[in-house]
């Protein structure tokens, strides 16, 4: 495999895993499922783009505009949605997702449905890295955290969270607001790597990509979130040699580990020193009751 | 990597939609250039080496697109890329052209910003089609002073970059002549119900209705309009020119106008219709005139070069003046679009595709 060919599925996977952990966050620790994601993740790069080029301002900073528009954005989303139960959330995500879709198609001023071209390319390698590392220890702290024990405890069990006095509907603001940034980062990577927006990048099949890549790493991991999206990037470029039945044969790849392995990979599991020494050292002389 | 000793095999890639929405046209193009490079292998290669084709599938995605390109350039070290079909994976390969120094040439990607962004041109990329306000212009030029029509009402997909181009270059060019555009309504691809809009459409009273979108929504909307009783010419692009449409909405497109790439019936390309339907056993859709006279450029360009160096094929490709079978190309060095490509106007007639003229506004 040559090496120019490598970097891009790695800083594709970079791009992917930045927004995979903030949808990891809401569906895998919240229990909110969301095929709207991107749709955060083409505000955060139009607004991202947006910000270098007719605002001026560096990429770092143009990256975290990105972030934070799409943050802000999924505020009246999660005020008007999060109080809903069961499905109707992942129902107005999906409106969502199509309706950001479809005013991009309408705004002139950023090119409309033929897109934005002539953004300087800037994203490699080396940035998305940094983003994607960074991201992943903030988010490895936050689940953590209080705040990520409380999300967790939301997801498990709304009812029993809320009589020990956890704000539930505060808590899936939290998540939602921080898994929209993320989503919007990575959509200003993605703006900067392809020197290009169009709003059909965004489509409801990348949400569902981002779903599955989470399920597939398995809910309630982030070392799962990590192996899942490394892999089903690669993955179809893996199957190259398919042709026209790459995509059938992706299909089946994932249709067979999930029977196989219904929890996903990592199945709210983490891979960690502690853990790798657990399973290679001596054993411990009390099991942590679980 | 001018070497005294050429290859015995050279590699030419190929990327497009092999699957999804526009894999009918996708699967079109590379059978189309797998075909082409048999030819020429069998009539003694290319300066004497075989012509491998390398093609993958993008699925209409900007990513795929890219991770297709950086593969063909680096692992399989391809002399030369054909295709994307669509303008939105035909930019964004843009980067990874120039870093690794090969040329690609576009086949239907007709946004002007495939080749010049910011007025400067973009030093890998090359096209054979000609680009949307070319045909925009044509459209309304034909129907303004070909057809007599002041009265211009546009159908559009909303979310489709294309039909957008086009309606903006129809509407510039109608309206500069001094037409008058009484409607203007809009659809996002995947409905099926163009009642509403084309409800308002008949009361502006329209002479003409342009319709640039791709067949099956042409079909499903000039069923309606008929139904609804609007009488007026329908026309169209590119996006037209389907075997799918006549059997779709014979009666309804009858007498329509659309301008097109070729004349399919030109004696020119029967050779090459005949040649691919007896291999494939199946038409040859629009896209495979064009893979076939980029693959002709690409052919020309190595043999005039004399050589496989992928920049010396760039530099070659940037004077091309070939005769294809959708028209003469010249490309220009300045805008890397074939310049001055005649546009075909065709009618429907009698359930067919009839003909009526080379047309440049």
């Amino acid at each position: 495999m040559e090496w120019f060919y490598v970097k891009g599925i790695l800083i594709q996977s970079g791009i992917n895993l930045t927004a995979v952990l903030g949808l990891s966050l809401l569906t895998g620790f919240t229990g909110l499922f969301s095929f709207g994601h991107a749709g955060f993740m083409a505000v955060g790069g139009y607004a991202a783009v947006f910000a270098g080029m007719r605002l001026g301002l560096p990429y770092p900073l143009a990256l975290l505009f990105g972030g934070l528009v799409a943050g802000i954005v999924s505020l009246p989303i999660g005020r008007l949605t999060l109080n809903l139960k069961g499905d109707y959330f992942c129902i107005a995500t999906l409106g969502f997702g199509e309706a950001i879709r479809l005013i991009l198609d309408n705004v002139q001023t950023f090119g409309g449905a033929r897109g934005w071209p002539g953004i300087p390319v800037t994203t490699d390698l080396f940035n998305v890295a940094v983003v994607a590392i960074i991201g992943t220890f903030v988010m490895v702290r936050l689940v953590n955290s209080r705040h990520g024990r409380n999300m967790i405890a939301v997801r498990e069990e709304e009812l029993a969270a809320r009589t020990v006095g956890i704000d539930a509907f505060k808590y899936k603001m939290l998540s939602l607001f921080i898994s929209a940034m993320y989503a919007g980062v990575a959509g200003g990577l993605q703006g900067y790597y392809l020197g290009f927006l169009q709003p059909k990048m965004f489509s409801i099949t990348k949400s569902t990509e981002f779903t599955i890549m989470v399920i597939f790493g398995g809910i309630g991991s982030i070392t799962g979130t990590v192996f899942g999206t490394l892999l089903l990037t690669a993955l179809p470029e893996v199957l190259r040699a398919f042709a026209i039945w790459r995509l059938v044969v992706y299909g089946a790849a994932v249709i067979f580990i999930m029977i196989s392995r219904p929890e996903g990979l990592m199945g709210g599991k983490e891979l960690s020193l502690a853990a790798l020494r657990r399973l290679f050292g001596p054993r411990p002389k009390r099991e942590v009751p679980s | 990597m001018a070497s005294t000793s050429l290859p015995k095999v050279v590699k030419l890639g190929w990327i497009g939609s092999l699957t999804g929405d526009q894999a009918v046209w996708g699967q079109c193009e590379f059978n189309t250039v797998k075909m082409l490079a048999e030819e020429v292998n069998a009539s003694g290669g290319l300066l004497g080496a075989q012509i491998e084709v390398i093609g993958y599938d993008t699925r209409g995605d900007a990513l795929e697109a890219v991770n297709a390109v950086r593969r063909l350039t680096s692992q399989d070290k391809a002399i030369c890329i054909i295709g994307p079909n669509a303008s939105g994976q035909a930019i964004p390969i843009s980067s990874v052209l120039e870093e690794m120094k090969v040329p690609d040439i576009a086949t239907v990607a007709t946004n002007p910003k495939v080749t010049v962004v910011d007025g400067k041109v973009k030093p890998f990329n090359f096209r054979v089609c000609f680009i949307d306000p070319y045909q925009g212009a044509v459209a309304a030029g034909y129907a303004f002073d070909v057809l007599g029509f002041r009265r211009a009402a546009v159908l559009y997909d909303v979310a489709d970059d294309y039909s957008q181009g086009l309606t903006e270059f129809f509407i510039q060019t109608f309206t500069e002549k001094g037409g008058q555009i009484v409607a203007k309504e809009a659809f996002k691809f995947g409905d099926t119900d163009f009642r509403p809009q084309l409800s308002k459409i008949k009361a502006a009273n329209p002479d003409v209705i342009f319709m640039p979108y791709f067949f099956k929504e042409v079909a499903l909307s000039a069923n309606q309009a008929r139904e609804l009783g609007i009488r007026a010419t329908l026309m169209g692009g590119d996006g037209w020119p389907s075997e799918v449409l006549l059997e779709m909405a014979a009666d309804a497109v009858e007498g329509s106008y659309l301008v097109n790439h070729l004349d399919f019936d030109d004696p020119e390309v029967a050779e090459f219709k005949a040649a691919y339907e007896a291999k494939y056993g199946r038409k040859v859709e629009l896209n495979g005139f064009l893979a076939h006279d980029a693959f002709a450029v690409f052919v020309d360009a190595v043999r005039r070069a004399g050589s496989f160096d992928p920049v010396a094929i760039r530099d070659a490709i940037e004077t091309t003046s070939i005769k294809g079978i959708t028209g003469t190309i010249n490309i220009d060095p300045n805008t890397h679009n074939p310049e001055g490509k005649e546009a075909a106007i065709i009618k429907i007639e009698g359930g067919k595709y009839v003909f009526q003229q080379k047309y440049a506004p």
